[in-house]
């Protein structure tokens, strides 16, 4: 995980050394349609790739969108979702033109998903061994024997660390962090290139979380796979991704490393985001809150949709929506007024 | 901080709550999960203290005993009433009279803003329900009491928010409700349990923010229950960090930060997420999860997740809490032979080799 | 401004004047506020009640037979017929004299309302049997635009009789559920709210009054004393109240008992009333207003079977209807005397799939999740 290979947006060049991209999503635009047919801007022209092998992080304030794209890029989104444009390019291939059948074949075998809440997603009724090689049967070509399937399971028990005796307990018999590694193990089941991870870790304690944490780092790096993780913890984020993308009210405002992002913020969401995450490490710096509230999507804000909260918001950003543009390789902002950001967050001591 | 007022507001003493485990209707339960079990702290007049661990290591259990939610199993829980200015024992609280002076002196903000609030009834009913219930002020007063509260926590203006539902506010604006209603009766301590826990980040700055500036005016003091040590830092002067019902280290906030002792908070520590991709953190030295303490045997209750544990953790009782000076205490039968963890750590090296 | 307690000491000092600005009194008074808040509630449920088409069909079902209950005593006190007691529904006798054709035998009688035979006409006729016609008073008559669905076997307006009865079948509907929900409400708060053993005591007694034959206990009843119409839908209420809808609304009552408002209301003070009153039974109340809806149904349809027993002490209901004729040996006639069962059986299923519809319909607005979306 060097911090050399970059990533780079649509409009700029892809820089030396990087590896091919395995997931490129192009102006994706996707609207809940709602009762009386108003459309609600959920995700708005997001475009970013992940090169193979690595992992993007994908942060906001809970209602941004995160979840909304995620969800799209596995062709899991709601019923009233409408997927207005854009392209999801997984090796070249779009999986916004796939047929819904064949989507639903390729979704456990080419990209998996870790949901939010996961640990409660398994049927209490069957062995945990008994779902995951359910999700075998109906995704593996040819299905596997039933000594195959149970030495998959326990190679992938190894892998997240559950004792493989544990395969035919059932999920009351595990604990919350037991769960959601079985629930990983699912996803890892059919070999995926790509997984997304919902709030992998969200309800778990510290202690757990990092240790799960830990294992999804290893299982990345021994099977190069790519992985998705989407959180509203920026400090778990910084934790694992090399790629991060900060989500704005539907919009990605920022893209790049996650080193140079969270050395360097260049919008003032993504600052201000930092600046009021509390950390137990270095000085007690005064923590900037973000004034207001997220705006109704129903009817997003004209020109830049944060300038309503922006301490450095101009009349050119009530007027004008800015694009994602890179300021330097492999480092892309949304916004006009980049120059006024502080460079490095506030260190002042005291709260 | 707690310099203007070094008085005593709340005195924990031994304090023990066991759950029994039901086992039918008929039969006595003979299993207990000790939630709390012997723990003891003293909170100064305006001082916060935080009581952080894991969920299930029965800090919620204690706050709740702390303003007579739960009762306590054994141990005493003394509160300093703000008007008499004398330590009233909660435990013997009994005539309405006691209940309602009670009430007023201590009051909680609860973790969920979604669930705290009964959703048929408007900001105005769930702010001033304090008021109604014991009867204080006519309705004018307690409107304008309301209002001015409202203008405290900073919902301004606050009249269109008085006669809203919850429902129509977002998280935010129900914390500031939640607060508002913790304060309405001035109380001198007030429990926080996980306040800002369900807010997102930049909102949950704000909250803290106000607790603290209101801390600060009102002369309130917080017993601040969380999980979260970074939120802790921030809204703390001393943290207690709980390990299944007991105290294992308490000590200021910055000094427990910087010079973990216990092992249990070192490793807690160490596996907090720091929002710094260049920070190289220390290795989580436990393994495995947190379980429930169901009829404890003696030896210290951490042994079985203790990386260092020697022969004396598993045949002494439960260590007791070790004063180490400047007020940092540890609950480690190794910190209190050697004096500090640098020493402790060394012991066990040196055992072992 | 300090609040102060009853006897005047100040309680609550004064707040800091930085953050405390003056403010106005409220413009409105507070139970204005607290109504236009109710009427606004109201709106937006109605909305959505409004939306329902079953909850529609339900309250057009109702519609008409408030028409109706309203139709009787225009029928009587007003027009032509004010003074005659033809259309009381109980003495309105009224027997329209109706010749019949005389057939030799019954075995040639091809319709019963037009022709007779020999035997019968010499009885009915007193052997007065002129050029093969006999004249007597026709009782049940065919509904004839004297008296719209014709008359009962005993002559009396079928219509007058229609209408009278639903005032009673709202009277009952109403009484009965407004009993269940009393009872079921504050018994299945009550047990949710204590527990031990005075839930188990009022669940055991649910379940027994669940497993109690509701039809014949209420026969039993009415062979030992008078059961008069109010008397029914208190008894119903009260079983009813005791018995299912106590243990569903209960069920909901713990729901709300754990929530964390209720803990927060604790530690404000709030007495165990003020948590049942306050709290708890707020919340309850949606779901106790649908289930009387079905309380409703259900006592309509008890009244039915009890009348047509002949059971309760009840000058005419839709149930009595059907049980006169029963009594004077109608019943199985087919469709040949169709206005003597049609009209009331019909009302009797009608209104209560009215107060049904209506209460499928709230549930949705009651419980969002059944909406669709």
């Amino acid at each position: 995980m060097t911090e050399t290979r970059l990533t780079s947006t649509e409009s700029g060049a892809a820089p030396k050394h990087a590896e091919p991209n395995l997931l490129e999503v192009k102006n994706l635009v996707m609207n809940y349609e709602l009762k009386g047919g108003e459309m609600v801007s959920a995700v708005e022209n997001v475009s970013f790739n992940i090169p193979k092998g690595h992992s993007l992080g994908l942060v906001g304030e809970s209602g941004c969108g995160k979840t909304s794209v995620a969800l799209t890029l596995i062709g899991l989104q709601a019923p009233n979702a409408r997927v207005l444009g854009g392209e999801v390019l997984l090796d070249g291939e779009n999986l916004l033109a796939l047929e819904k059948e064949e989507m639903r074949l390729r979704r456990w075998n080419d990209v998996s998903m870790v949901f939010q809440g996961a640990m409660n997603s398994m049927n209490p009724v069957y062995t945990v061994g008994d779902q995951i090689r359910e999700a075998m049967d109906i995704h593996w070509d040819p299905k596997p024997t039933a000594k195959e399937a149970r030495e998959k399971t326990e190679e992938l028990f190894n892998l997240v660390g559950i004792n493989p005796d544990m395969i035919d307990r059932y999920p009351h018999e595990f604990s919350g962090g037991m769960k959601q590694r079985a629930v990983i193990a699912m996803a890892l089941s059919c070999d995926p290139k790509l997984i997304i991870a919902d709030e992998p870790t969200t309800a778990l304690d510290v202690i757990v979380q990092e240790q799960i944490l830990e294992e999804l780092r290893s299982i990345q790096d021994d099977l190069g796979m790519s992985i998705i993780y989407i959180s509203h913890d920026i400090a778990v984020i910084a934790e694992i991704t090399d790629l991060l993308g900060v989500m704005y009210a539907g919009k990605l405002v920022e893209l790049g490393t996650t080193a140079e992002i969270f050395a360097r913020p260049r919008h003032p969401y993504s600052w201000l985001l930092l600046s009021s995450t509390p950390s137990i490490t270095g000085p007690r710096r005064v923590l900037a809150p973000l004034e207001g509230e997220p705006p109704n999507l129903l009817e997003p804000p004209t020109g830049c949709r944060f300038h309503p909260r922006c301490p450095f918001a101009t009349e050119q950003c009530s007027a004008e929506e800015p694009e994602l543009t890179e300021i330097k390789p492999g480092h892309s902002i949304a916004c006009w007024n980049h120059e006024k950001v502080p460079v490095g967050l506030d260190q002042a001591e005291e709260l | 901080m707690s310099e203007k007022n070094s008085k005593t507001r709340v005195k924990v003493e031994n304090l023990q709550k066991l759950f029994p485990i039901s086992k039918g209707l008929f039969r006595k339960s003979t299993d207990f999960v000790y939630a709390v079990d012997d723990i003891s702290f003293e909170i100064k007049a305006g001082e916060s203290l935080g009581l952080v661990g894991e969920s299930g290591c029965g800090k919620t259990t204690a706050g709740r005993i702390l303003v007579k939610l739960d009762e306590a199993s054994t141990g005493a829980v003394q509160i300093r009433d703000a008007e008499t200015d004398e330590m009233v024992d909660v435990t013997e609280i009994n005539t309405k009279d006691e209940q309602k002076e009670f009430r007023r002196n201590v009051q909680m903000i609860f973790q969920d803003p979604y669930e705290s609030m009964n959703p048929r009834r408007t900001i105005f009913d769930i702010v001033a329900e304090p008021l109604t219930v014991q009867g204080i002020g006519t309705t004018e007063e307690r409107e304008k009491r309301v209002v001015d509260l409202l203008h405290l926590v900073g919902l301004t203006p606050p009249e269109p928010f008085l006669f809203r539902y919850p429902h129509e506010l977002s998280g935010g604006q129900r914390q500031r409700v939640a607060i508002a209603r913790a304060l309405v009766m001035e109380p001198a301590f007030v429990v926080a349990d996980e306040p800002t826990s369900m807010l997102d980040v930049s909102i949950r700055i704000s909250i803290m923010r106000l607790m603290l500036e209101l801390a600060a005016e009102l002369g309130v003091t917080y017993l601040y229950i969380t999980h979260d040590l970074a939120v802790a830092r921030y809204m703390c002067d001393r943290i207690a960090v709980m390990y299944l019902g007991k105290i294992v280290e308490m000590a200021p906030t910055e000094q427990l930060l910087k010079n973990p002792m216990h092992p249990y908070t070192r490793a807690l520590l160490s596996a907090v997420p720091v929002p710094d991709p260049s920070y190289k953190r220390p290795e989580v030295e436990i393994k495995g999860g947190i379980s429930r303490s169901i009829n404890p045997s003696g030896e210290c209750r951490f042994l079985a997740r203790c990386p260092f544990a020697v022969d004396q953790c598993r045949t002494d009782p439960h260590p007791g809490l070790f004063d180490r000076g400047g007020g940092h205490l540890v609950a480690c039968h190794l910190v209190a032979a050697e004096g500090s963890w640098t020493g402790a750590e060394r012991a066990v090296l040196e055992l072992r080799s | 401004m300090a609040v102060r307690d009853k006897d005047g000491t100040e309680i609550i000092s004064d707040l800091d004047p930085d953050t405390a600005e003056p403010t106005e009194a409220l413009p409105e008074s507070l139970w204005r506020v607290r109504l236009s808040l109710g009427w606004k509630a109201f709106k937006k449920n109605g909305k959505l009640f409004l939306e329902n088409k079953i909850g529609l069909l339900g309250l057009g079902l109702i519609s008409i037979f408030v028409f109706m209950a309203l139709a009787y005593p225009i029928l009587t006190t007003w027009g032509p017929w004010q003074d005659t007691r033809v259309y009381d529904p109980v003495i309105g006798f009224d027997a329209p004299p109706e010749d019949f054709d005389i057939v030799p035998t019954e075995a040639d009688i091809v319709d019963p309302t037009t022709q007779m035979d020999v035997m019968t006409a010499q009885l009915w006729c007193f052997g007065v049997v002129s050029g093969g016609v006999c004249t007597i008073p026709k009782k049940p008559a065919s509904p004839s635009s004297a008296h719209w669905l014709g008359t009962d076997p005993l002559g009396r307006d079928i219509a007058a009789q229609l209408a009278f009865s639903t005032r009673s079948a709202f009277m009952l509907g109403l009484i009965a559920a407004v009993v269940t929900v009393g009872v079921a409400t504050f018994v299945g708060s009550v047990a949710a709210f204590f527990g031990g053993w005075l839930d188990s005591f009022l669940m055991r007694l649910a379940d027994l009054v669940l497993l109690l034959p509701l039809i014949p206990i209420l026969i039993v009843m009415s062979g030992l004393f008078e059961v008069t119409l109010p008397l029914l839908g208190v008894m119903i209420g009260i079983l009813s109240g005791f018995g299912g809808t106590a243990i569903v609304l209960k069920s909901q009552a713990l729901s709300i008992k754990v929530k964390p408002f209720l803990d927060a209301a604790r530690v404000s003070g709030g007495s165990q009333t003020h948590l049942i009153f306050r709290h708890i039974i707020p919340n309850v109340l949606p779901l106790s207003f649908l289930y009387m809806m079905f309380t409703v149904t259900e006592a309509i349809s008890l009244e039915a079977t009890l009348s047509f027993f002949g059971l309760i002490n009840v000058p005419m209901s839709w149930g009595l209807m059907i049980f006169t004729t029963q009594t004077q040996g109608y019943l199985r006639t087919g469709l040949d005397f169709w206005w003597l069962l049609i009209p009331a059986g019909l009302a009797v299923t009608l209104l209560a799939a009215g107060f049904f519809f209506v209460g499928r319909a709230m549930d949705e607005v009651i419980n969002p999740r059944l909406r669709a979306r």
